[in-house]
């Protein structure tokens, strides 16, 4: 029985584009190869850290939604825990009230990607 | 009468300025997280910002007025923020 994780990783800065996505490639490749699942997934590219992580300011974020096998979730964990590219990764379990939330969240995300205009004409006659 | 309160009642006290206490009437607190049927979510920090102050610390319970559970899983999920560096542990003007 699968359960349903989702995962949030910062890549260093330093890379170049290219090597940010063979980075996430790799992990990707790695949960597929191993009977799992991806659901969804997210690039939110450089963002600003709140704090330095490493002496670094800034990190690539990723985040990947995914079914996978409990028993082998520590060995993803692992995984992620060795490549020095991820600086920082986090893994969470996601219970039914979660995923329901999660795809509330991906539809008011695609009706705000797909009506860009109505959204910012509301905000224009708003503090008009 | 003693002559204590004798003199107490005669001379009534006079403050330079009227003294005008304005009482804080206490506003109604109500548990923002049910109001809005929101989630909280260590994705959307800016929601979860509003639960910091200043500094970056997480508000108690008789200011932020959340039910003791939702109080909780605000402070998980500020939490996890924190440690994808979303929320910054320590700050100044957080604002």
């Amino acid at each position: 029985m699968k359960n349903q994780y989702e995962t949030v990783f910062i890549l260093t800065p330093v890379l170049s584009e290219s090597q940010v996505k063979e980075a996430v490639d790799r992990i990707r490749n790695y949960i597929l190869d191993n009977g799992g699942e991806i659901v969804w997934e997210e690039d939110w590219g450089l963002k600003k850290l709140a704090y330095p992580i490493q002496h670094k300011k800034n990190g690539f974020y990723h985040l990947i939604e995914f079914k996978y096998e409990p028993d082998k979730i520590d060995r993803f964990d692992l995984e992620l825990k060795r490549d020095e590219k991820v600086i920082r990764h986090l893994i969470v379990k996601l219970d039914k009230h979660a995923i329901a939330w999660n795809e509330k969240r991906r539809k008011r995300m695609q009706q705000k990607a797909e009506s860009p205009e109505g959204e910012k004409e509301e905000q224009k006659n708003e503090n008009a | 009468m003693s002559l204590l309160d004798q003199n107490k009642k005669d001379t009534p006290i006079r403050y330079l300025t009227p003294l005008d206490i304005e009482v804080k009437k206490p506003r109604k607190k109500f548990d923002r997280i049910k109001r809005w049927g929101v989630r909280p979510d260590y994705k959307d920090p800016d929601f979860l910002m509003q639960f910091l102050n200043e500094q970056g610390k997480i508000l108690p319970r008789r200011i932020t007025g959340l039910s003791l559970k939702h109080q909780r899983r605000v402070a998980r999920e500020i939490k996890r923020a924190r440690h994808l560096a979303l929320l910054p542990f320590v700050t100044d003007l957080l604002k």
